[in-house]
């Protein structure tokens, strides 16, 4: 086995066609070693489809996918070793209890009889399935299923992880859960986990990957998306021990600020929109030590994602 | 292999093996033309009623195979680990051809049994176990071909059930209308011609390679079927 070895995910114009509807239309990137990467987009986006090629199971009409140095086209077997494939629904076999299915695909995975039993206990103490191991899977709750397909998915070490929806059904809690999981076991693996919960691929991914309507819409870590997105700073501060009108004139002659705004309910808060590309923290603090204000309060406000993501993949 | 498991989890490998045990016997030994009404030492009987009961089950052991497997979404992740197509449908084949040689082997007694009540032809009986192991093969080789068509059981099994008519009786029926060469081609295309021919004791190659090549073609379909998939 090739331990330690970079292996990272190159998608080079992958196109796949459903009759002559595009499901994925000329797309390519890159996943590093180390990072997990969170695919996001409405439903029928073509999330899935790509996902399905890079586990070998769709073969592309066009384009390559290489997973390390191997080619799907060339060594599909080399690849399907190395990777760990949760697929849409985690499907199971029902009728298996939870240590005999681990066994067999820890026996279709190619590892040796000596080490499986060693590698199922692991698994179950990785996955928290100690009180279940001996349960049919069909028995099982959505949860602890999940935990079962991450279990296979993980069984031979991979150093590819591609998830498919990994909490989708999930409690808040069994979320967090699985999302720690993720995290933990993707620290030296290269991950790809698909969603349409924006805050999870949020919580647990280095870098998020939009896609709609077969094309990548947008790229970059939450950070990156967020500045492409407005460009410019939102403030909302707090000024008390003033005149609220004397303040509002004060902050509108600032020369970084565009724009200023009363809030609602309160009078001593306002809303600042700076020009793009600059910043007025610094001058609305020196504003008030001037004046003798108190400041009270300074948030920047954030685009939510939500709304990036409403915009990119609406029209 | 797991297939074979889970038969025996799913109690449908017991029903199956206590039908066609209770079947073979009854006819075998109380019904029609049983052993003591032909008053010879001979399973001839029993080879003919395993020989239907057989085609009918068979189709309901392969039927949930692939079309489970397909509906379930395992499908995906078998065809996902390090294994080749050819070697899960193998496998599939495997295990039911393994459940069939268990309840063949469980008919031995009646052997046993009619060989110590007279004379019996050895030979022909061997044959006649040879004939029906490559005739389960066949029709196995079809239901997981029919199997891997579609996603509903039922529509399996009747489709199974329908192909193995055709090599089951009809051809047979067809070419006894039609004389010369296209009697001969029909008769040579029904199973029932070289089920006949082996289990009366004459194991000729031209039967052998009728067998094989059924049981391969099934094979290779349900193979190109698995591939059509991916596309």
């Amino acid at each position: 086995m090739q331990k330690n070895k970079t292996m990272d995910i190159v998608v080079e114009n992958l196109t796949k066609k459903y009759g002559a509807q595009r499901a994925v239309d000329n797309i390519s990137f890159r996943v590093k070693t180390g990072e997990i990467l969170g695919f996001l987009g409405p439903n029928g986006a073509g999330k899935t489809t790509t996902m399905k090629a890079i586990a070998t199971y769709l073969t592309p009409n066009e384009g390559d996918i290489h997973v390390g140095n191997f080619s799907i086209h060339e060594s599909p077997d080399e690849i399907k070793k190395n990777i760990g494939y949760l697929p849409e629904n985690n499907p199971l076999y029902n009728e298996m209890p939870v240590i005999d299915y681990l066994k067999f695909v820890a026996e279709l995975q190619g590892i040796e009889k000596g080490r499986i039993r060693e590698k199922i206990l692991h698994m179950i103490n990785t996955c928290g399935l100690e009180g279940e191991k001996h349960k049919k899977i069909g028995e099982l709750s959505k949860g602890y299923r999940q935990r079962v397909g991450l279990a296979q998915a993980l069984i031979h070490d991979p150093q590819v992880l591609i998830l498919d929806e990994p909490t989708s059904g999930l409690d808040p809690n069994q979320i967090v859960e699985i999302r720690e999981l993720i995290k933990k076991i993707g620290r030296e693996k290269t991950v790809i986990l698909s969603s349409h919960i924006l805050a999870e691929v949020e919580a647990t991914c280095d870098r998020i990957l939009i896609i709609n309507k077969g094309k990548i819409v947008a790229d970059g870590t939450s950070r990156d998306l967020r500045k492409q997105s407005e460009g410019h700073e939102i403030l909302r501060v707090k000024i008390e021990d003033g005149d609220k009108n004397e303040i509002f004139k004060a902050l509108q002659g600032l020369n970084t600020i565009g724009m200023v705004d009363f809030m609602k309910k309160d009078d001593t808060a306002f809303e600042i929109q700076t020009k793009p590309g600059l910043s007025s923290r610094r001058e609305v603090f020196n504003l008030c030590v001037g004046k003798g204000w108190i400041l009270t309060e300074m948030t920047p406000i954030e685009t939510k994602l939500e709304d990036i993501f409403r915009e990119l993949t609406m029209n | 292999m797991r297939e074979l498991q889970s038969f025996f989890d799913s109690l449908m490998a017991y029903i199956m093996l206590i039908a066609f045990l209770g079947f073979s016997g009854f006819f075998t030994w109380l019904f029609g033309a049983d052993v003591f009404f032909v008053k010879q030492a001979s399973l001839q009987s029993f080879f003919s009623i395993a020989y239907w009961t057989l085609f009918f089950f068979i189709p309901a052991l392969t039927m949930r195979q692939f079309a489970e497997e397909n509906r379930s979404g395992t499908l995906e992740l078998l065809l996902t680990k390090p294994v080749s197509d050819w070697q899960v449908v193998l496998g599939k084949f495997l295990s039911t051809l393994v459940l069939i040689l268990i309840a063949l082997a469980l008919t031995l007694p009646y052997y046993i049994t009619v060989a110590n009540i007279g004379p019996i032809d050895h030979g022909a009986v061997w044959s006649g176990y040879l004939g029906l192991i490559l005739m389960s093969a066949a029709y196995i080789s079809i239901g997981i071909f029919t199997s891997s068509v579609s996603n509903n059981q039922i529509v399996s099994y009747l489709l199974a059930l329908f192909i193995g008519i055709f090599f089951q009786i009809i051809f047979s029926l067809l070419s006894s209308n039609f004389g010369g060469f296209i009697g001969e081609v029909l008769s040579f295309l029904s199973v029932s011609t070289h089920f006949d021919s082996i289990s009366r004791g004459v194991v000729d190659t031209k039967d052998l390679l009728f067998f094989l090549s059924l049981i391969f073609l099934g094979l290779i379909l349900t193979e190109a079927n698995l591939a059509k998939k991916r596309l």
